[in-house]
């Protein structure tokens, strides 16, 4: 059979519910010819190939137009490093944990190990997560990828401070990267004591280099950067230790004219991810789905609109509905031609609801850093049937 | 089920957790304890009230010569040009004007809360293209460099680990901690 363009163009526009992308080659009918055996390593499907969006020498997203359901394939994890991916051996990872404890402490990768470990699921996002000066051609990847979800496997950081002995006195602890940045913020003990993991696992395998290999901090629903990746020192303290990623960075000034510190929860959002940029729609059933999250335990409602925010029905949540994990959801809708405008609004079980861009505007003040923006954002159907990132000027 | 199956089931689970909270001990006596001098290898944070500063000193003078061999490709001749971060430049009256005009960079003089944090991020990171290969002296020089081009301190000051901590921020009143309720203090929908 022979392809041509058009049948390509065709293809595509009728996969997009999908979000697959059509490719150039047909194979041979599959009965008559006998396939390949197995291998050590699989590979995706030639025709499945993925990729981040990588933009500059710190960052790549998720393609999240190109994803289902609610893990992140460990290849697409976003990244955001301050000074590259260092190269880390296994055998000579170390991790001291010191300061106001009883008996400072090195653990090596294997005592990590050794001891009871925890494998949850949880989102990680990126404070910073939000192009807002993204135009028409944006896709969900583009204007929202520095956000994944991974089961992470690890000790819990309670288990190692009780072992090392946490004196009375402990508020805060620093936590330092083994990274060219020697990147390091300070973590309240409360978090540490809760919920805090020492990650070595990601989606069944070991951390990703990007993702911190061989041993990262990981603080469930809070600031991706808090997270420090690989993880060389814990120094318990009473006080904050002010570093440059905590004052400097990662603070965001407000309308009032302060500047917010320690902002670490992520709060709710949403993101449609089909139909968007690129998709192409026919008339008829359209599933819109996407994911939502938030730092304040499970996702309780997601609202769509059809008619750019008039009016809202809930989508429906695909279980599992995790706490501090994302969230499927869908909601079918009958496109009869005409430009319309698709959006999507977070509620978590706190009640919070996902805010639009002017309440955001009003409380941060348009100068403000990019830092903690979560909109409800949307996506113009095209009378065409071309979708389209519905453009927001945030100056 | 029975109330009795029920009440063994129950039993059960009881048993079944006071299993576990006996296997679990209060330690497990794993790794091993970290000597003062593997400590002191890797404790290397300044902390604002001057916890972690090492001996040496340096002034601005020094800093300006070496600012402009390693420093000035990336932040510019004054600190002002760029391409990398802006880190000279003051608010007219120490104002804070961020929320409302996107333009004003963060900079050393008008943003950074603490003067313990240039020290403590210059030792740590940079230069990009050599993070960790500056002195302390060159580092208390480059930081005092840096705290007089944005008007914080004299061109006669010397930093060292008595002065530094001393040196009064500008911005740092306008710091506050986020308030937002977390997420068990807020009402149940």
């Amino acid at each position: 059979m022979k392809v041509t363009r058009r049948d390509l163009i065709a293809g595509a526009a009728s996969a997009v519910a999908l979000g697959r992308t059509a490719r150039a080659q047909t194979p041979p009918d599959s009965t008559k010819v006998r396939g390949p055996g197995p291998r050590a390593v699989g590979d995706r499907a030639a025709t499945a190939r993925l990729q981040r969006i990588v933009r500059g020498q710190a960052v790549s997203s998720t393609p999240h137009q190109d994803l289902m359901g609610i893990i992140t394939p460990s290849d697409l994890h976003f990244e955001r490093h301050h000074a590259g991916v260092p190269a880390i051996a296994p055998e000579s990872y170390s991790l001291l944990i010191h300061g106001m404890v009883e008996r400072p402490t090195i653990f090596t990768l294997a005592d990590l190990k050794r001891f009871p470990s925890h494998s949850q699921i949880h989102f990680l996002e990126c404070s910073g997560n939000l192009g807002r000066t993204a135009g028409p051609e944006t896709t969900p990847g583009m204007l929202a990828g520095l956000t994944s979800t991974s089961e992470w496997t690890g000790v819990r950081l309670s288990t190692l401070l009780r072992e090392v002995g946490v004196r009375a006195e402990a508020r805060w602890l620093l936590a330092e990267g083994a990274d060219a940045a020697v990147l390091t913020r300070s973590v309240p003990i409360e978090k540490a004591l809760d919920d805090a993991l020492i990650a070595y696992g990601q989606n069944g395998e070991a951390l990703r280099p990007e993702q911190g290999y061989p041993a990262r901090l990981f603080l469930p629903g809070w600031e991706g950067n808090a997270s420090v990746k690989w993880l060389r020192r814990l120094e318990v303290s009473d006080a904050p230790f002010m570093t440059r990623e905590e004052t400097s960075k990662y603070t965001e000034p407000f309308a009032n004219g302060t500047s917010r510190q320690f902002s670490f929860r992520m709060d709710a959002r949403s993101l449609i991810t089909a139909p968007a940029f690129p998709n192409r729609l026919e008339r008829g059933w359209v599933e819109i789905t996407g994911i939502a999250w938030t730092g304040a335990g499970r996702i309780a409602r997601v609202d769509i609109s059809t008619d750019g925010g008039a009016t809202w029905a809930p989508a429906q949540l695909q279980d599992p509905v995790l706490p501090l994990a994302h969230t499927r959801f869908r909601h079918m809708w009958q496109w009869t031609g005409g430009e319309a405008v698709i959006m999507s609004r977070a509620v978590d079980e706190t009640g919070y609801v996902q805010p639009t861009k002017a309440e955001l505007l009003a409380q941060r003040g348009p100068g403000t850093a990019t830092y903690h923006l979560n909109p409800i954002t949307g996506w113009v159907v095209q009378a065409d049937g071309r979708v389209v990132y519905k453009e927001e000027s945030w100056a | 089920m029975t109330r009795v199956s029920r009440r063994i089931a129950l039993a059960a689970l009881l048993l079944t957790a006071a299993g576990q909270a006996f296997a679990q001990p209060a330690r497990y006596g794993i790794g091993r304890a970290a000597t003062p001098a593997e400590i002191a290898a890797l404790d290397i944070d300044v902390r604002p009230d001057g916890t972690g500063l090492p001996a040496g000193s340096g002034s601005s003078s020094a800093g300006a010569t070496i600012y402009a061999s390693k420093c000035a490709q990336c932040h510019g001749a004054t600190g002002k040009e760029g391409p990398n971060d802006v880190l000279v430049g003051r608010v007219p009256g120490d104002g804070f004007p961020f929320a409302a005009d996107p333009k004003v960079p963060h900079t050393i003089g008008n943003y950074w809360p603490h003067a313990t944090t240039v020290f403590d991020y210059i030792r740590r990171a940079m230069p990009t293209t050599a993070p960790g290969s500056l002195s302390n002296d060159e580092v208390y020089a480059l930081t005092a460099f840096l705290l007089h081009a944005n008007g914080i301190i004299d061109a006669g000051a010397v930093m060292d680990k008595a002065s530094l901590p001393k040196v009064a921020m500008p911005a740092r009143k306008y710091f506050v901690p986020d308030t937002r309720k977390q997420a068990a203090e807020r009402p149940k929908p």
